[in-house]
């Protein structure tokens, strides 16, 4: 896969002192489509390659690029509206639902709060919802039309269903291929290796901090397409 | 006594509830019997010294320059304090030295500018410790909480981030949230004057000797400047903490409490 092409590429990435490196000399890329999952033990280094994808951190050494551009030359701001991220826990601001969406888009009015939620497997009901009172499947999706609020080309997933039960994971799980369907791409991190093989387009697997492995998941885990 | 002059034998027999208080230490295993000793020695020799000095800087042949030296002292010892009470916080020294300066001023222009207080070395003083002694708690209150709750709220701050929001907007309800905590005190004790506790000033006026309503006066002036002072160094102290916590690039740097996961 050439760079250009990339959805994100990262060159000699390092993160982390010399001898604490989180990411240790990360060279790989990432396909600009489809559905990639980012799997390894724990402490292998899965979030904090997300995190570098909208710049939430940022690498000690190497360079990391977003469809060609270096992150580092873009406008934060804008880099993370444009790649999205959907994190383990899902986390609401106080308010109702409608007002977690105005935290992404201040102009949302009802009408495209109801759209939001839909595309996030909600009825539009949860708009008046008290956010704080959702379980933690409808607080996820929340999070995700909260996400989605800032119409990303690129959405992160950093294990969004470790902390769900498995009906509330089948639903993030659909939704997300969905979005994929719709044409954004998806990362997905994941340690779970059964949700990897439903999953994956692509695979990524890291073991402290370096690939272990990479490519198409049907080269990689041995299987068909999805 | 006379005129609430307290001589050597009246100061020693103040030290009878010290006495009480070793007492209680000593009978419940407190251990606090040299903590309380040093406390009583430091007290007495730090502000017989100040006494000494500040009867130099009283004297009306003394150069107002003294006093103002002393105030300036005031302000640089008040930010070394706040430095060493939240090493957490980078550069706080400087965001201390600020913050007490503006409360100086702002605090001095109306003392002194609308001419509650007259500009002399017996007023400047005093009323520069008050302020700023006052005003440094409240500034260490804020930038301790704002580190715990950054540090603990790391998740929300960092969704918010996520959403493209600025560091501004991102940090907005933990730093209100902060400077309520840092400021109510200071208000509950203001509502609570007269009714709960007679402060400092007043008591010792009225025990000096003066008219008690002169007494209420000065009081009651000295802790607007308090309230206004306070309210000056938290918003300083609390905006150039905030600051300091995140990046030119809109991240939240690394905090001492931290649980952010790492996967």
């Amino acid at each position: 896969m050439s760079e250009a092409a990339a959805l994100f590429s990262f060159d000699s990435v390092s993160v982390g002192s010399a001898r604490a490196r989180r990411l240790d000399g990360l060279d790989v890329a990432l396909p600009d489509g489809g559905l990639t999952v980012v799997a390894g033990p724990s402490g292998s280094g899965k979030s904090t390659l997300l995190r570098l994808c909208n710049r939430l951190e940022v690498p000690s050494e190497g360079v990391v690029r977003h469809r060609g551009i270096d992150v580092a030359q873009r406008d934060p701001l804008e880099l993370r509206r444009e790649v999205a991220i959907v994190f383990q826990r899902p986390v609401t601001f106080p308010g109702t639902v409608l007002d977690n969406l105005r935290e992404a888009d201040a102009d949302c009015d009802e009408a495209r709060g109801g759209e939001l939620l839909e595309r996030a497997g909600l009825d539009v009901s949860f708009l008046r919802r008290d956010a704080g009172e959702l379980s933690g499947g409808e607080a996820q999706r929340a999070c995700l039309a909260r996400a989605l609020a800032t119409e990303p080309r690129v959405m992160l997933m950093d294990e969004p269903t470790s902390a769900l039960d498995v009906r509330a994971a089948g639903v993030l799980e659909r939704l997300a291929t969905q979005l994929v369907d719709d044409g954004t791409p998806v990362v997905w991190v994941t340690h779970s290796e059964e949700q990897m093989r439903r999953l994956a387009d692509h695979v990524l697997l890291l073991h402290a901090g370096r690939v272990d492995r990479s490519g198409p998941a049907g080269e990689v885990l041995g299987l068909g397409e999805r | 006594m006379e005129n609430g002059d307290v001589g050597p034998v009246g100061l020693a027999a103040s030290l009878v509830l010290v006495a009480v208080a070793l007492a209680i230490s000593v009978r419940l295993a407190l251990r606090l019997e040299r903590e309380l000793v040093v406390a009583v020695v430091r007290a007495l020799v730090q502000l017989l010294i100040v006494g000494a000095a500040l009867a130099i800087i009283i004297d009306p042949d003394t150069p107002l320059l003294w006093s103002w030296l002393w105030v300036a002292g005031i302000v640089v010892f008040a930010a070394a304090t706040n430095r060493r009470r939240a090493p957490a916080v980078p550069g706080l020294f400087w965001i201390a030295l600020a913050a007490n300066a503006a409360t100086a001023v702002s605090g001095f222009a109306v003392a002194f500018g609308l001419g509650i207080f007259p500009v002399e070395g017996r007023t400047l003083v005093p009323i520069a410790g008050m302020l700023i002694g006052n005003a440094m708690k409240s500034g260490i209150v804020v930038a301790e909480r704002l580190v715990e709750a950054l540090s603990d709220g790391r998740a929300e701050v960092e969704a918010r981030l996520a959403l493209g929001q600025p560091w501004t907007a991102a940090s907005r309800p933990i730093v209100r949230s902060a400077l309520r905590v840092a400021l109510s005190p200071l208000i509950e004790n203001t509502k609570a004057l007269g009714i709960v506790f007679l402060p400092g000033a007043m008591t010792g006026l009225i025990l000096a000797g003066v008219e008690p309503l002169d007494a209420v006066l000065v009081q009651l002036a000295l802790m607007y400047l308090i309230l206004g002072g306070a309210a000056t160094t938290t918003a300083v102290t609390a905006l150039g903490t905030v600051r300091r916590l995140f990046t030119d690039d809109h991240r939240l740097v690394a905090l001492p409490r931290s649980t952010r996961d790492v996967g």
